[in-house]
């Protein structure tokens, strides 16, 4: 190839070209700028003296460690001492104070909202939702429905033990499946949950007639001892009111038949070993502010 | 220096006279005396006076906020400029005021061109300064050619040693000064004397330093010729009526020696003032040559008109033979007509319609502008909540803002949801005509979380456009911020 091309010497600056033509357009060959060549040669000294001082090179089982010392795990803990320092002055206060203490303070409110949100975000919105919205069977945390009690020591008992959990203070109540386990036959069944959506007004399917007279005679014998006589729960044990607008596995006919015929027990996981106390409280006054606390 | 050494080569190489970058000739200009000459020396003082001295200017804002004049405190967000405290969401001030500035140099430029450039760019008066410490050190540019030959090596060296060593006192000084618009000046100035300042001080003081040195002891007027878009873009903005510092040619040419033309003129034979001493090409920091005509070059100083006029002084004939003046009335004299100059133009007057506009806004914008503000987000997820009596309920996120240096205490209210129920989450327990309280410290802001909720019957999927609305408890200054509230 450059056999083919002539190297001439171009007339009006005396440089020789490289060459090249397009067009009848050639290139110069000139020489690269020496400051660019120095610095071209800096980066390369650079490079080699960055392989001697930091972790560069993998070797099969391991890697050239380089002479200072440098580990990035080792900088990361760094990074995350020099964080939990950082945030020494105000986590120190939020241990010492308590939960009512804390939404009273300003200042401490804001730093545990933030601190909530976060924590919320990492180990509770995969169930809970992003906003603590919920999902079926998953409940709404915005809401002023609360399962096992909404103050803040009932949230703050719930985040650390859970419930249904393995931990031993957890919360306990299962709903039993009437149904699947031969209790109630399927009319029964139907009737109380007739009789159920009747107490929070919840409109009846076209082509029902509900026997209320016999589904409230299932629900005396079989649900008031956990939901009360009244249907409106009783947290202690986990079990929802029947009266309210909300339903966390849904409130249409069937779904209400499914939950008798099938029993509910939600899992909530105790987060008591899990996440250190002082995280515990930024969640639990983080979701009580979300609107339901009470 | 490379393009520099680049183009030597390159002019070398090519072995003709068609060089492709002209080779910097150093420039020493001579001192001179005169209206303008004087006039540089006050703004020069005046300007690096400000410059040096405004961070030491104390202004009284109360036991809140700090007493420093002008204070760009990058840390807590706020510029301070006298009575004028700007906020980092309220930048657009600094935006008028960049709009100003540029309208203003419009105007100087409409009426006498590169006047900036002459009298107030930092370049240039820097530059001056950095001249005159070269001056008082090296003597002026006869003595210095006279050294170079007699002088010895080491005298030479010493001299020059003392002047590097000028120069970067005053720009060490020049940093210095930059930083203290950054902190407490006195506090910093002690600190740095202490030798206890923080690293990032101690940083910029080595930019400044560095950048000054470098552009007004080495680049100088490359800075005005080859570096600033200034001079482009004024070329384009300028007309035949600005002034501009002009050669009459009318009266100099042709030009001779003293004794010839003074011949000549006895005789009756056509002789131009110019006599031809080049002082004026001597005088100039850019070592334009004015009587080639104006050109991009000159930055319009006016220490050529100086230096002519000590000359014609000098030789008793009439002063200004270069003077502020116009290409135009230049050719009117040549054809016998009077002068005319025109400072009313369409461009002179809009350009100052313009700056009155602006500056009323800005005026208005700051008189009108209230100490207190409030902005709502809504809450993204969930967008609603349905309570267990069925109402709904919407939460956002408010953002009080106070900017005045004492707590407050805001009512909060909300309009535009039937029988709406206001709940704030990180309010104070007091209640104000059925608002809720909360209190704001001095010139900060404070986030809460506000809840909305009602019995009403909404239409599906309603949006309804709802305000809340702030009232000082005290005062009654009131601010409001619009959003929207949901339904299932
Ligand atoms: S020509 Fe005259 S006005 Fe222009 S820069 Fe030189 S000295 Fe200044
Ligand atoms: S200083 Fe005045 S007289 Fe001397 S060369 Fe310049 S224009 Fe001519």
């Amino acid at each position: 190839m450059a056999d083919t091309h002539k190297h001439e010497v171009d007339a009006v600056t005396g440089i020789s070209t490289t060459g090249h033509e397009w067009d009848g357009i050639r290139e110069l060959n000139n020489p690269l700028p020496r400051w660019w060549l120095w610095v071209f040669y800096l980066t390369i000294l650079w490079s080699v003296l960055y392989w001697i001082a930091y972790p560069a090179w993998p070797l099969v089982t391991s890697y050239t460690y380089g002479v200072l010392g440098w580990k990035s795990r080792e900088a990361i803990q760094t990074d995350l001492a020099d964080l939990r320092a950082q945030r020494a002055a105000f986590g120190d206060k939020l241990a010492a104070a308590s939960l009512e203490e804390i939404e009273q303070t300003p200042e401490l409110l804001a730093f545990a909202r933030a601190q909530g949100r976060a924590a919320f975000g990492d180990n509770c919105a995969p169930c809970h939702g992003a906003g603590g919205a919920g999902a079926k069977g998953y409940p709404n945390l915005n809401d002023d429905d609360w399962l096992w009690g909404g103050s803040l020591e009932q949230i703050q008992q719930t985040i650390l033990h859970g419930a249904r959990s393995a931990d031993a203070e957890a919360h306990v109540g299962d709903m039993p499946a009437f149904g699947r386990d031969g209790m109630l036959q399927r009319p029964e069944i139907v009737a109380a949950a007739d009789y159920v959506r009747s107490l929070s007004n919840l409109a009846v399917p076209a082509g029902v007639t509900p026997d209320l007279a016999k589904g409230k005679e299932v629900f005396e014998a079989n649900c008031a001892a956990c939901h009360g006589a009244d249907g409106k729960g009783n947290p202690e044990l986990g079990a929802p009111n029947l009266t309210d607008g909300i339903w966390l596995f849904g409130s249409d006919r069937d779904s209400v038949i499914a939950s008798i015929t099938n029993g509910r027990a939600g899992l909530m996981p105790a987060w008591s070993g899990r996440l250190d106390p002082t995280t515990i409280k930024a969640l639990t006054v983080y979701v009580h502010s979300l609107g339901g606390g009470k | 220096m490379n393009v520099a050494t680049k183009s030597e080569n390159f002019a070398a190489d090519a072995d003709d006279d068609l060089p492709l970058y002209e080779a910097r000739r150093k420039i020493y200009p001579i001192a001179v005396r005169g209206t303008f000459r004087r006039i540089k020396w006050t703004l020069l003082l005046v300007t690096l006076g400000i410059y040096y001295l405004l961070p030491f200017v104390r202004w009284d804002r109360g036991p809140n906020a700090p007493s420093q004049a002008v204070l760009v405190d990058l840390v807590n967000g706020r510029f301070y400029f006298f009575f004028i405290e700007i906020w980092p969401q309220e930048i657009y001030y600094v935006t008028g005021l960049l709009i100003l500035a540029a309208l203003v140099l419009f105007l100087m430029n409409a009426v006498a061109g590169r006047i900036w450039c002459g009298y107030l760019c930092p370049q240039t008066v820097w530059t001056d300064l950095f001249q005159v410490i070269e001056r008082l050190v090296e003597g002026d540019p006869r003595q210095r050619r006279e050294k170079l030959k007699n002088a010895s090596r080491v005298q030479r060296a010493f001299e020059a040693a003392a002047k590097h060593f000028l120069w970067l006192m005053v720009a060490w000084w020049t940093g210095g000064a930059w930083v203290l618009y950054f902190a407490d000046a006195p506090t910093l100035t002690m600190q740095l004397l202490k030798g206890e300042g923080p690293m990032v001080a101690y940083l910029w003081i080595g930019i400044l330093t560095f950048t000054t040195y470098v552009l007004a002891g080495h680049l100088r007027e490359q800075v005005c010729t080859y570096m600033c878009p200034w001079p482009r873009i004024q070329a384009a903005l300028t007309d035949e009526y600005a002034f501009n510092v002009t050669y009459r040619y009318d009266r100099g040419e042709p030009r001779g020696s003293l004794k010839k033309t003074e011949a000549l003129k006895l005789e009756g034979l056509p002789a131009g003032d110019c006599i031809d001493c080049r002082q004026c090409v001597a005088a100039c920091p850019t070592g334009v040559d004015i009587r080639l005509g104006s050109q991009l070059a000159c930055i319009q100083c006016g220490l050529c008109i100086d230096a002519c006029d000590t000359v014609m002084e000098k030789i008793g004939r009439p002063t200004r033979l270069i003077a502020y003046d116009t290409e135009m009335n230049v050719q009117r004299r040549i054809k016998g007509l009077p002068p005319v100059t025109k400072v009313f133009r369409a461009r002179t007057v809009l350009y100052a319609a313009l700056i009155a506009v602006v500056g009323g806004i800005m005026v208005a914008a700051l008189a009108m502008r209230g100490s207190e503000g409030l902005s709502a987000i809504h809450d993204r997820n969930p967008l609603f909540v349905q309570l267990s009596d069925g109402s709904i309920r919407n939460a956002y996120t408010l953002r009080i803002v106070n900017k005045q240096p004492m707590p407050r205490r805001f009512a909060l209210s909300v309009e535009g949801v039937p029988e709406a129920q206001l709940e704030v989450v990180g309010g104070l327990s007091e209640v104000e005509n059925g608002r809720p309280v909360v209190e704001v410290g001095p010139d900060q802001t404070y986030e809460l979380r506000a809840l909305v909720s009602t019995h009403a019957k909404l239409p599906l999927g309603a949006s309804l456009p709802v305000t809340f609305k702030i009232t000082d408890v005290a005062g009654g200054e009131t601010s409001i911020a619009p959003d929207h509230f949901k339904g299932p």
